[in-house]
């Protein structure tokens, strides 16, 4: 006759070595001594709360996920459960069947622990409406939970609303980032229309940032969205940038590039930085110390006349479209962490002949800027460089 | 023979063209047969001094020629020399 389950979870138990939750602090409280203590319950009672620092592998994925948490078969595997059962019959399996060596379950799971008054950890989780809304960031590996509540965290800096903020904006407020700063002094303009999607036919003539607040808190009221009615000058850099996580460059003049490259650079604040002309695009991140900076890439902007603006030459209208796409994406790796960021690598987009080209940015040991010390940069020299005045007069 | 790709600005110096084809068995040469065929090119790449203008990087195939051996850098016939200004195209 087939023993009882009861019967096959007390032979179990009796079979696998137990450790004492006593033992189980000591051993988190003093990492690291290479013990990995193992929750494989449910998510939901994972959820609800777990030993401080221990993973979750459920007892339903044990076969198919433990490798991820604990690759070294030799290590301390602390297994632990409700009362004791599960975890001793995942004990088993991990000894008998998938080749550990040192194994145990904890006496009592965690309704002991908890009786013995040891802290408990809760989890950070998303609420039932952020559950369905990301749930296709959560399926995704490189993102997950983790990176989700990364981007809720996150506080991005858009400078322009306009053809490639329009698309940042809408994807990053679409994808959770929980602060999203706009920089932009103009008014939505019929001409506008043509590329910058986030702005609508009636709010033409309402301030940019107030358009694009309207689209980004109805794709998702749970942005809070901070608005600078203004440009960014060498006046007010130093008030608007600091604090932010990462900084997306939309804007359409060189001295304006210089000036926020400078700031970002003493700031240490990553700039994923984008530019359109016509049917070409270029986008790059200038992430401070790690990479080149915009001055290692261009020392001096072009004379006026090679330096045409958009407004004045034209632009593909989907053209921003893709680059801004290529910049929001740049920003969530950024934030979630996943991934190879284009730091050190210039992309070149050429959207007529449908090719991309990268080409590799090198630091420059003589960076004005990014060779020195960030606190050695002073207020007076950002977003300097040589002919400063007369490049401004000449582009009027 | 190796192909120069000509970035948006420069284009209208070049006859409109997005590339073009220029020998030389350096970086110097090829672009000096460039200005040959399109003299307006001559004043927007180099300066008074023969030098590349500081404002146009010029990249052999992925790497830019100043970390390799400057307009001395050997070219060969498969390779690209891209040519690249600064863009600050955006917003408004």
């Amino acid at each position: 006759m087939s023993p009882s389950g009861a019967e096959v979870i007390r032979r179990i138990r009796s079979e696998t070595d137990e450790v004492d939750p006593g033992e189980v602090r000591k051993a988190l409280e003093a990492p690291p001594n290479g013990t990995v203590v193992v929750d494989v319950r449910e998510s939901g009672e994972y959820e609800s709360g777990h030993l401080p620092g221990a993973r979750h592998v459920a007892r339903g994925f044990l076969e198919s996920r433990i490798e991820g948490v604990v690759p070294d078969r030799s290590a301390h595997v602390v297994l632990y459960c409700a009362s004791g059962s599960r975890s001793a019959l995942a004990a088993h399996t991990l000894e008998h069947e998938l080749g550990y060596e040192n194994v145990e379950s904890m006496t009592g799971g965690i309704t002991l622990w908890k009786d013995r008054g040891y802290p408990v950890e809760v989890p950070r989780s998303l609420t039932t409406e952020q559950r369905e809304r990301y749930s296709r960031h959560v399926l995704v590996p490189e993102i997950g939970l983790e990176g989700q509540l990364k981007l809720l965290d996150a506080r991005v800096l858009l400078l322009g609303a306009g053809g490639l903020g329009s698309p940042t904006a809408l994807y990053l407020a679409a994808a959770g980032v929980g602060t999203i700063g706009i920089v932009d002094a103009d008014e939505v303009d019929l001409s506008n229309l043509q590329r910058q999607v986030i702005h609508t036919t009636d709010r033409i003539g309402e301030p940019k940032v107030d358009s694009a607040e309207q689209a980004m808190k109805a794709i998702n009221p749970g942005v809070e969205v901070v608005k600078f009615r203004t440009r960014l000058d060498a006046s007010n850099v130093m008030d608007i940038l600091p604090g932010w996580d990462v900084v997306v460059d939309g804007v359409d003049n060189f001295p304006t590039r210089y000036l926020l490259n400078d700031a970002s650079v003493r700031l240490q604040i990553p700039v994923v930085s984008a530019s359109i002309l016509g049917f070409d695009g270029q986008l790059a991140v200038f992430a401070p110390y790690q990479g080149p900076c915009y001055r290692c890439l261009y020392p001096v902007p072009p004379p006026a006349e090679l330096a045409p603006s958009c407004g004045a030459n034209g632009v593909l209208g989907v053209l921003p479209g893709t680059m801004g796409l290529l910049q929001a994406t740049e920003v969530i790796k950024l934030v979630v962490g996943a991934g190879e960021p284009l730091i050190g690598r210039l992309l070149l987009y050429e959207a007529l002949g449908a090719t991309f080209t990268e080409l590799k940015v090198r630091r420059d040991p003589d960076c004005p800027i990014c060779s020195r010390d960030p606190d050695e940069i002073s207020d007076d020299e950002l977003g300097v460089f040589p002919d400063y005045e007369a490049f401004c007069a000449a582009a009027g | 023979m190796a192909t120069i790709r000509i970035p948006p600005v420069l284009r209208p110096s070049v006859g409109g063209e997005k590339e073009v084809s220029a020998d030389g068995a350096s970086v110097q040469e090829v672009l000096g047969s460039l200005s040959a065929q399109h003299p307006a090119t001559q004043a927007q790449l180099f300066g008074e001094d023969g030098q590349l203008n500081r404002y146009v990087n010029v990249y052999l195939n992925d790497e830019d020629v100043r970390v390799l051996d400057g307009l001395q850098t050997p070219v060969g016939a498969g390779d690209v020399l891209v040519i690249l200004p600064a863009m600050a195209g955006g917003g408004p």
